[in-house]
């Protein structure tokens, strides 16, 4: 049996809960999905939708907030009482705050962000990015079982997750929790000042990343934006530096954007800016690194010196 | 406050990966290598919290004898002394073992405050902290964009995806992992460099680690996706024939 555990906040389940789905049934499950929290009755019928042999419900006060004590006190004591073979999570923020914990608590290997399962010998491979998403591994855990496993967001689609032809049966599982042994204190989420640009509406985006090299090459790219009628916007690196606002950044955590035009310019393509911008239209990358990962979703690609390329770009638009 | 870093040896950004004969890692024996960037941060934000609040830095790594480098860089931007776990094993260790030989390393220091960059751009696990963290018996945060110092305890602000922010309080001694991005890196003076050079390293043999919680079978680059239509030729030409392609076969201009 496979265990999901299911991402919620304030009663919305989080997408990511059914790529995860796809990937326990895709493994060969049979997959339970488990969904802690307080109150959370209707994400667990929502879940229930899923072709699946139970939903479990871990229901407690002092989990209506998520913090990594309160989920790993939870979860420890659950899959100790379920003995699943595996534990699947999506690799979200949260799942990344406390599943470390919760494998080390128990005593068991956890493989990060991976991106695809398959069985293989009496075992399974998953197959996950490494430096920085240049290279691919194939992985397996070892030790004890059940080792946990979670999926990188996008790798498997939510509408792969198949229904059941009746809803799973929901059951809740009897744990108790100890409110005086979770140690963070959480206030409520919020976002920063209103966010001045939506970049989600832009039809054509040029974005620049640690190519361009200095605040001052920024102008190039504005030229060819300007020529094109594009939004300016940055990976993460450019708008830590401070080269260009925070409301500039594409990726996990800034902005998601799918416009008609996305060209990245000197942009490696580290999976936390992926994630943000693949469902573009057309996607054209310049980088002068043939091998890097932005060309493996591309459109259209050219390797090469973008400080020449993006002249010679301006001069042809300006015919 | 007694802060510890935990940094990790990575290779440049600018290093052309070769994949090495068995097909398991990295031909790194020429490689260049720096510190790994969300650690650099790390290290950042305990200078500037013994500036505010007084006390010592030590930075702390599990790795080859050539992760000295940056060992020694962090000394110099201002680190006060290091422990360094040193085994050539470590270079490719999985996240628990590189866990297990920094908590038995540190245990003993009773440090307020642990800090590490939130993953390596290398294995990329996200991984050693919070394990660390459930190791020392601490209570951790991750992706951390702010620190607050306060009644004996932390107010950290947590980033959440898609732009959103929470503030989540802690009592000391606790460990964070820390976003890039979290303040302005500083970088090593002369002065710092001549410093560094008196400062102690405290080199420590990993104890005995028990079976790595996974294995690299096999790593390899991707495939590239067979409809990524390449274009080559001189920049003038390809810059032509991509604006050709853009306004003629995909409309998007």
């Amino acid at each position: 049996m496979i265990l999901v555990i299911a991402e919620q906040r304030d009663g919305q389940l989080n997408r990511a809960t059914w790529e995860t789905v796809a990937a326990a049934q895709q493994a060969g499950g049979p997959v339970k999905v488990v969904v802690l929290g307080s109150g959370v009755e209707s994400v667990a019928t929502d879940v229930a939708a899923a072709d699946a042999a139970e939903v479990i419900v871990v229901d407690a006060a002092p989990l209506g907030q998520y913090t990594a004590d309160g989920y790993v006190q939870a979860l420890a004591a659950l899959i100790q009482q379920e003995n699943p073979a595996l534990v699947f999570l999506p690799h979200t923020y949260q799942t990344r705050d406390f599943a470390p914990a919760l494998a080390a608590r128990l005593g068991r290997a956890l493989v990060t962000d991976a991106t695809a399962v398959r069985k293989q010998d009496d075992g399974f491979v998953y197959t996950r990015p490494v430096f920085q998403g240049k290279l691919g591994a194939d992985v397996a855990a070892n030790g004890p079982t059940p080792h946990l496993v979670t999926f990188q967001i996008g790798s498997y689609r939510a509408d792969a997750a198949a229904r059941g032809a009746s809803p799973a049966a929901v059951r809740r599982a009897d744990i108790a929790i100890d409110a005086g042994a979770i140690r963070q204190k959480p206030e409520a989420p919020f976002k920063e000042a209103k966010q001045a640009v939506d970049l989600s509406q832009a039809e054509r985006i040029v974005a620049v990343g640690r190519g361009i090299k200095s605040q001052d090459n920024l102008k190039l790219a504005e030229q060819l934006a300007q020529a094109l009628g594009a939004e300016i916007a940055a990976s993460r690196p450019i708008c830590d530096a401070g080269w260009l606002p925070m409301d500039r950044q594409i990726g996990s955590s800034g902005q998601t954007v799918a416009p008609k035009l996305y060209i990245a310019l000197g942009i490696s393509g580290a999976i936390q800016h992926l994630v943000g911008m693949k469902g573009s239209r057309t996607i054209v990358a310049i980088n002068k690194d043939a091998e890097a990962p932005i060309f493996e979703i591309a459109d259209y690609g050219i390797a090469g010196d973008l400080f020449e390329i993006v002249p010679a770009m301006i001069a042809e638009l300006q015919k | 406050m007694k802060i510890a870093v935990c940094i990790k040896q990575v290779v440049t950004r600018e290093w052309q990966l070769r994949v090495n004969e068995s097909g398991t890692w990295i031909r790194d024996n020429d490689a260049s290598f720096e510190l790994n960037e969300p650690d650099a941060y790390a290290l950042e934000e305990a200078l500037r919290l013994k500036e505010q609040h007084g006390g010592e830095v030590v930075v702390c790594s599990a790795g080859p004898a050539r992760a000295s480098q940056v060992v020694r860089e962090a000394l110099a931007r201002g680190a006060d002394r290091a422990v360094h776990v040193e085994s050539d094993a470590l270079a490719t260790a999985d996240a628990f073992t590189i866990a297990e030989v920094l908590a038995a390393a540190v245990r003993e220091e009773k440090f307020d405050l642990v800090l590490t960059g939130l993953q390596s751009d290398d294995q990329g696990f996200g991984q050693v902290g919070v394990v660390l963290a459930e190791k020392l018996g601490m209570p951790h945060a991750t992706i951390i964009m702010e620190v607050q110092v306060a009644d004996g305890g932390l107010r950290v602000k947590r980033e959440l995806e898609g732009g959103w922010f929470q503030w989540m309080n802690l009592p000391l001694p606790a460990l964070l992992t820390i976003q890039s991005g979290i303040n302005q890196l500083r970088y090593a003076t002369l002065k710092g460099i001549m410093a560094a050079k008196k400062k102690e390293i405290r080199k420590v043999a990993p104890q005995a680690a028990s079976e790595p919680s996974q294995r690299i079978l096999r790593v390899y680059f991707p495939e590239k996706g067979k409809k990524t239509q390449m274009i080559s030729g001189s920049a003038g030409d390809a810059a032509k024939e991509l604006i050709t392609k853009l306004r003629d076969d995909a409309r998007a201009i």
